[in-house]
């Protein structure tokens, strides 16, 4: 780790007027301590926003719900309104890590992670996304890397909560002292690495993410998140699956379906969303619904469907299933999956 | 303590058996078998100077109990000092820089950089690197430094005054390479045209725990053998056989990353090096050290109070030993060197590879006729990836051929790891055994029985086949119809009776009724301290905690160094013998004060008793107050063990309930259930706590654990913990252990250890069977992950089809 200077910040004014091209936000410092231990992060200089108390709440309102960008994935996956309205973000925030980690990390800070890849958290490999020429997942290592819509870049999306929070058509807050406040969609929050490799979000130095919004779930949704892995303890997603349906008695009147680790970007699948709509839900339809996740859904490449690299082919069987069983816990047909991780 | 010691006195013996009674011996019986099947007095002839024959546990009040851990207190409470804890006056802190490419010659080391950091005492770059192999001729490869074979190889180090300072001077170091072609795929290292890792033969030598392949071997290429071993004509064997099972196996890298990294704090003074380590043997630390160094060994003192963690990668003072200690000389202040975690991933040992084909030929009764073993590994640049111990020496069979190869590949250098080549050879071998008694359609268990010629083992397959998990087995595969298929599997390890001489121990005894006892022994997780004190526990009446163990510094008498499960079976004697005899000279130093004669006086139950009945009996630490002196003591050295005549392997059988889901590739490990044997178990819940830890160790191994390289950069891609998957808490299974007592009669205590042959070696190989037993389709490589489980079913479904 290098040398850095550190400011502690413990009001939002305070720390935005600390940010500059130079400085890097440190919230529970999960990610970011991680990167700066094995030499791909070495920032000179960190703003310390742990101690921010007015960014630590959840705060239900008649058109939803706001939560703080510094409320702990602990606290949020415990809260008991998002347990019983937004059950897929408790879900996805209780799958993250261990907890331990999910009684630090906050919010904030699972969403702006940055990449899992093992080649980008590498600092012997210069890649791609750190403004060099070359992804080496492709003709490397790939197991856990990307089927989907990829382009240039197979890393997968890491963030759990990234997956709930798109599938509720959720909002960020991003402040910055000369700009003030503006709010920016979950599904515009991330940036393709074919539009820019080197940006991974649309946060910009200046701003900071203080708050997640969420609009008030339509009457009858029922919503779930599962993700799977090599083991059951602390691992990262294989495959999962975000899914919120708004229900007419067993019909399923619009329903989103998320995956995480499928692409670079989180994202629905417009396919399985439409194989469900208008539809009773049941194992038959939920199974056709996973299979048509793998088809193809809007897309930022070229890439239609599944196109697995060398070694991750299993996930082309994986999602289908994740999604599948995720459709029918959230619609009550199924308990909990034994198998899922988290 | 009862005395069951029966000296032979001369007049009731004819001549001829006195005459064949050597000089300084007796004749003696011990308890030998397994109580409840077949214990017996078997006759054994020892030094007279030997204790009293120990009864069985269950007539003993503090060996074979299970105190609790005499330093469990202080480890859980943060109170043990390991050797990162160590402080000392001036301290620093160094940090190695290491090569970021597999292959390369180093042409110049540039550290006129580093040593400008403000903070920076010493630097010192590597011209004599230890653990991988080395050119027999060393002409063919000549360099002024290491020639640089894996990622990760430490080239020179710094130390300064905080470790930020350290680790910012180290990146420093300006290292100018001439890079080489590299491979790190064994398979491709196989081929004609491969890189080659070394240009001529190349050998490593073990450690003091083993590992290092076979030196005089043939070299080809990468390919650095193989060591053949025969018995009997395999090619009439299997004329023989009425069936014949042929596979291939392949197993993967794994790290040992214990808890606690390697590391020293080396503070070099005049007259004298002291060095604390985090190792498994203080003794090979002060050997490696003094012969580095060309110092007396006096003047080497190795201090391991408490460690964390090794399982055979922590033998000898290492690079980072040597290097600290080099830095500690030249800066005249106190060295400390830690790994970090990527450091251990890439460069302190492994356990290697496997590329195993196995073919056993069976008579109809299950008899083998021939078993034969062609074995490729990779250890990297250092070799000892052979795998054949299973199959040499588990089963009886008509003849064997077996076929061991290293393969050399540019990473880092494998060694001991926890029972060497077993839980691979194990992987193969039990497997094969299950597909046999599915041809031959016999019972696993009652194959095993027909081959099996171990009466430990014996009595451990009955206590399986009498376990409720055996008797909800379906003989019949895949009979689950949903996604998920449970399934309940079958294997055994086998292991060797380890004992290193060099293990001794000082009993002290004091005026004031205290006790203590003193080794250099390291206790690397096993227990051996709670061991030392119930054993004076049980000679001097005194109760476990109240006994002064003192270890883990060379100070004190020689201690095993802890690898191939020596510890308790070499050092337990000696400390029994040191306590017998201390007890002895306490009672002729109080016998003058209690008007008696030493030879009337016993010390039983924490009293000295007269055997005349003379005088009342006194507690122990009354009577120690009339010692003439203020202290006795004695010390104590291994002696052979009693009778090599009646040696056995030991080992133990692991039987695996599993559950698949055959839709997500997903393994849940259910129940395990472990009978095991590892002689006297001196403390059971120790015993079962080794024996958890294998179990844990060994399903991760099978389900989780692979040290990824990328092929075409030689780089680990997963130096971590993150990546690198070790079993969690949610994926350790209900184990339950049981032990079965096997006395042996071989030494003052019987102990035998337990560290290797305890779940690591037929876990994994337990759970591959029940996976075919859940799916009706062989795993036949590690890990078993869900992409490993996923391609394995839809090519098993594809094969159906077609067929």
């Amino acid at each position: 780790m290098n040398q850095f200077s550190l400011v502690d910040c413990t009001t939002v004014d305070g720390a935005l007027s600390q940010l500059n091209d130079s400085s890097v936000v440190k919230a529970a410092g999960v990610d970011l301590l991680d990167r700066m231990k094995n030499g791909t992060a070495t920032p000179s200089r960190l703003v310390n926003i742990r101690n921010i108390a007015e960014l630590r709440g959840i705060h239900p309102s008649p058109q939803g719900v706001t939560i703080g960008a510094l409320t702990t994935l602990t606290e949020i996956s415990e809260h008991p309104l998002i347990r019983s309205e937004y059950t897929i973000l408790s879900d996805a925030c209780g799958s993250v890590a261990t907890p331990h980690i999910r009684n630090m990390a906050t919010l904030g800070g699972n969403l702006l992670q940055q990449l899992q890849c093992w080649y980008f958290r590498s600092e012997e490999f210069q890649c791609l996304r750190k403004g060099k020429e070359i992804c080496f997942a492709f003709e490397g290592l790939n197991q856990y890397h990307a089927i989907m819509d990829y382009g240039s870049c197979p890393s997968v999306a890491p963030s759990s909560s990234a997956v709930a929070l798109l599938g509720l058509n959720a909002s960020v807050e991003l402040s910055s002292a000369g700009r003030g406040k503006r709010m920016v969609a979950i599904k515009d929050l991330y940036v393709h690495p074919d539009a820019n490799p080197t940006k991974f979000n649309v946060v910009e130095p200046d701003e900071l993410l203080t708050a997640v919004v969420i609009p008030r779930p339509a009457k009858g949704t029922r919503s779930a998140y599962q993700k799977y892995g090599e083991k059951q303890s602390n691992d990262w997603a294989i495959a999962d699956a975000g899914v919120v349906l708004e229900m007419d008695g067993n019909v399923c009147r619009k329903a989103a379906i998320v995956m995480g680790a499928a692409s670079p970007v989180v994202r629905h699948s417009a396919e399985a969303e439409a194989v469900l709509a208008g539809k009773p839900i049941s194992e038959e339809t939920a199974r056709a619904a996973g299979k048509a996740a793998m088809q193809g859904g809007p897309l930022q490449t070229a890439m239609q469907g599944a196109q697995p690299l060398s070694m991750n082919a299993y996930k082309v069987q994986l999602f289908p299933v994740a999604i599948y069983r995720t459709i029918l816990l959230a619609a009550g047909q199924m308990g909990r999956d034994p198998s899922a991780a988290g | 303590m009862a005395t069951t010691k029966v000296p032979i006195s001369t007049d009731v013996v004819s001549d001829v058996v006195a005459e064949a009674i050597p000089a300084g011996m007796e004749m003696v019986m011990m308890p030998v078998g397994i109580p409840g099947y077949t214990l017996r007095q078997e006759q054994r002839t020892i030094p007279a100077t030997e204790p009293p024959v120990l009864p069985i546990n269950a007539d003993l009040k503090f060996i074979g109990r299970s105190p609790e851990r005499w330093d469990g207190h202080a480890k859980v409470s943060g109170q043990a000092r390991y050797t990162a804890d160590v402080q000392l006056p001036g301290m620093l802190y160094a940090k190695f820089a290491n090569s970021n490419v597999p292959h390369a010659k180093v042409v110049a080391v540039d550290t006129s950089a580093a040593e400008k950091v403000p903070g920076v005492k010493g630097v010192f770059v590597i011209e004599n690197l230890l653990g991988s192999a080395k050119l027999l001729n060393p002409a063919l490869d000549v360099s002024k430094y290491p020639i640089i074979r894996y990622a990760g190889q430490p080239i020179a180090a710094v130390a300064a005054t905080s470790p930020q300072i350290a680790e910012d001077a180290a990146r420093r170091i300006k290292i100018q390479y001439e890079a080489r072609p590299f491979v790190v795929a064994m398979e491709q290292a196989r081929q004609a045209d491969a890189p080659m890792v070394f240009p001529g033969p190349a050998n490593e030598e073990g450690t003091a725990g083993g590992g290092g392949g076979a030196a005089d071997v043939p070299q080809t290429g990468n390919i650095h053998g193989p060591s053949v071993n025969t018995h009997g004509d395999v090619e009439q064997g299997f004329k023989e056989a009425d069936v014949v099972v042929e596979s291939h196996y392949t197993t993967q890298v794994q790290v040992h990353n214990a808890l606690e990294s390697h590391g020293v704090v080396a503070d070099w003074k005049p007259g004298l090096l002291t060095v604390w380590a985090s190792t498994q043997g203080t003794a090979s630390v002060r050997e490696g050290l003094a012969g580095f160094f060309r110092l007396p060994k006096s003047q080497v003192r190795v201090i391991t109070e408490f460690m964390g963690g090794g399982f055979g990668a922590k033998f000898g003072p290492g690079n980072p030993g040597v290097v600290a200690a080099a830095l500690s000389k030249q800066t005249g202040l106190p060295v400390r060197l830690m790994l970090d975690r990527k450091e251990e991933q890439l460069s302190v040992g492994n356990r290697p590879s496997s590329d195993q084909t196995l073919k056993i030929g069976a008579r109809k009764d299950g008899t083998l006729t021939a078993v034969q073993l062609v074995s490729y590994g990779t250890a990297g640049c250092g070799t000892g990836a052979g795998c054949a111990g299973p199959a040499t020496n588990m089963y009886q069979y008509d003849s064997l051929r077996t076929e061991e190869n290293d393969v050399f590949t540019n990473a880092g250098p494998g060694t001991a790891f926890r029972a060497p080549g077993h839980p691979q050879g194990a992987f193969a071998l039990e497997q094969t055994i299950d597909e046999l008694a599915e041809r031959l359609k016999m019972d696993p268990l009652d194959l095993r029985d027909k081959i099996d010629r171990n009466s430990a083992r014996r009595v451990e397959r009955q206590v399986i086949r009498e376990s409720a998990i055996w008797k909800t087995r379906n003989a019949k595969p895949n009979v689950d119809s949903g996604h998920i298929k449970r399934g309940v599997g079958v294997a055994q390890g086998v292991w060797y009776r380890n004992i290193s001489m060099d293990s001794a121990a000082e009993v002290r005894v004091h005026q004031d009724g205290s006790v203590e006892v003193l080794s250099a022994v390291q206790d690397i997780g096993g227990g051996i301290k709670t061991v030392m004190a119930q054993i004076l526990s049980e000679q001097f009446g005194v109760p476990p905690q109240q006994v002064s163990v003192k270890i883990g510094d060379t100070n004190y008498p020689v201690g095993p160094n802890s690898g191939g499960s020596v510890t308790t079976a070499s050092l337990t004697p000696a400390v029994r013998d040191a306590a017998w005899q201390a007890a002895q000279k306490f009672l002729a130093g109080v016998a003058p004060a209690l008007g008696a004669t030493p030879e009337d006086l016993v010390l039983v139950d924490g009293e000295v008793r007269s055997r005349s009945g003379k005088m009342a009996p006194i507690t122990f630490r009354r009577a120690a107050a009339k010692m003439n002196t203020s202290e006795v003591s004695a010390q104590a050295r291994r002696i052979p063990d009693y009778d090599r005549k009646a040696y056995e392997t030991y080992g133990g059988v692991d039987v695996a309930e599993i559950e698949v889901d055959v839709e997500v590739g997903l393994i849940r490990v259910k129940r395990i259930l472990a009978a095991h044997d590892c002689g006297r178990p001196m403390n059971p819940q120790q015993t079962k706590s080794q024996i958890n830890g294998g179990v844990i160790q060994g399903m991760s191994y099978a389900l989780y654990e692979d040290r990824l390289l990328d092929p075409n950069y030689g780089l680990m891609v997963n130096p971590n913990l993150d990546r690198y998957q070790i079993a969690g808490s949610r994926e350790i299974p209900q184990i339950e252990v049981h032990l079965v007592q096997s006395y042996i009669g071989q030494s003052s205590t019987d102990a035998s250890g337990i560290g290797e042959p305890g779940g690591i070696i037929a876990t994994p190989a337990a759970i591959a069977n029940a996976f075919y037993n859940a799916t009706g389709v062989r795993m036949r490589s590690l890990p078993m992950t869900p992409a490993a489980v996923l391609t394995a079913l839809a090519h098993s479904q594809q094969k159906k089809e077609t067929a």
